[in-house]
């Protein structure tokens, strides 16, 4: 996961780059005819020093590899923390001062 | 159980603020927030709580007229033009599951929210904005030279 947040005229574009499946739950296995069994990232949390700014709720309709660019309040300096949780339950974070 | 049932129901019905109080609520897995109501909705009026309200030029919606790679569909919708918002959602209605994402706007965010979806066959890619209370939407056909959804 990489996170860039650049501030410019007091608004942050935070802009998020994941490494994820994002299996539907729909798609068949073109080799075995199975289902792949759903995989995808549901949440995704931007936190601006230490306040919560923006919730994303995420379906398996987003892009594998999902770029996420959100903007927020602030300036330079500031921190960025940017968390993400997926349906079986793995999550990570980083954390980014805005440059 | 029976606030359960009340809460599913009124998930199904409901603004997407109001389904998010719901998801809370539930008893559900880890991810309990996770609005499955309005995610696992079928259509438009199930996928935004109600319908997508009225048209807004307020909305910038920006979206490709042409995708040759429905896997990677990018879309893009900004509303600082708006005040008051509460939440951004983007919708592609001619998937099973419209609702692609939907951004809950808190202190100091932003309503602009900019990803890239999966879109199954031509069809309306919509950006849904509630404030104060209201729904608005912008709406953007999208043509898809080949499907997202693979299988």
């Amino acid at each position: 996961m990489r996170v860039k947040a650049k501030a410019k005229g007091g608004v942050i574009d935070v802009k998020c780059l994941f490494k994820h499946p994002m299996e539907t739950g729909l798609r068949k296995d073109k080799k075995t005819g199975q289902t792949v069994p759903a995989h995808f990232i549901q949440e995704i949390l931007f936190e601006k020093n230490g306040k919560t700014a923006v919730t994303a709720y995420i379906n398996g309709s987003v892009s594998k590899n999902p770029l996420v660019h959100v903007q927020v309040k602030g300036n330079a300096g500031d921190t960025v923390k940017v968390s993400w949780k997926d349906n079986k339950g793995e999550s990570g974070t980083e954390e980014v001062t805005v440059g | 159980m029976k606030r359960r049932t009340f809460l599913r129901g009124t998930l199904a019905s409901s603004a997407i603020v109001t389904a998010m109080g719901a998801g809370l609520l539930a008893p559900r897995t880890v991810l309990a927030a996770w609005p499955e109501g309005i995610m696992k909705a079928k259509d438009v009026a199930g996928a935004t709580g109600g319908g997508a309200g009225e048209a807004s030029a307020d909305i910038k919606l920006d979206v490709p007229n042409i995708a040759e790679n429905g896997a990677v569909v990018p879309v893009k919708v900004d509303a600082t033009a708006m005040s008051g918002v509460e939440s951004v959602s983007i919708l592609v209605d001619s998937n099973g599951n419209p609702l692609a994402a939907t951004f809950i706007i808190g202190a100091d965010g932003m309503a602009f929210a900019s990803t890239r979806c999966k879109v199954g066959k031509s069809g309306n890619m919509v950006g849904v904005v509630k404030a104060g209370g209201k729904t608005y939407h912008a709406s953007k056909e999208v043509k898809v030279t080949t499907g997202g959804c693979g299988g």
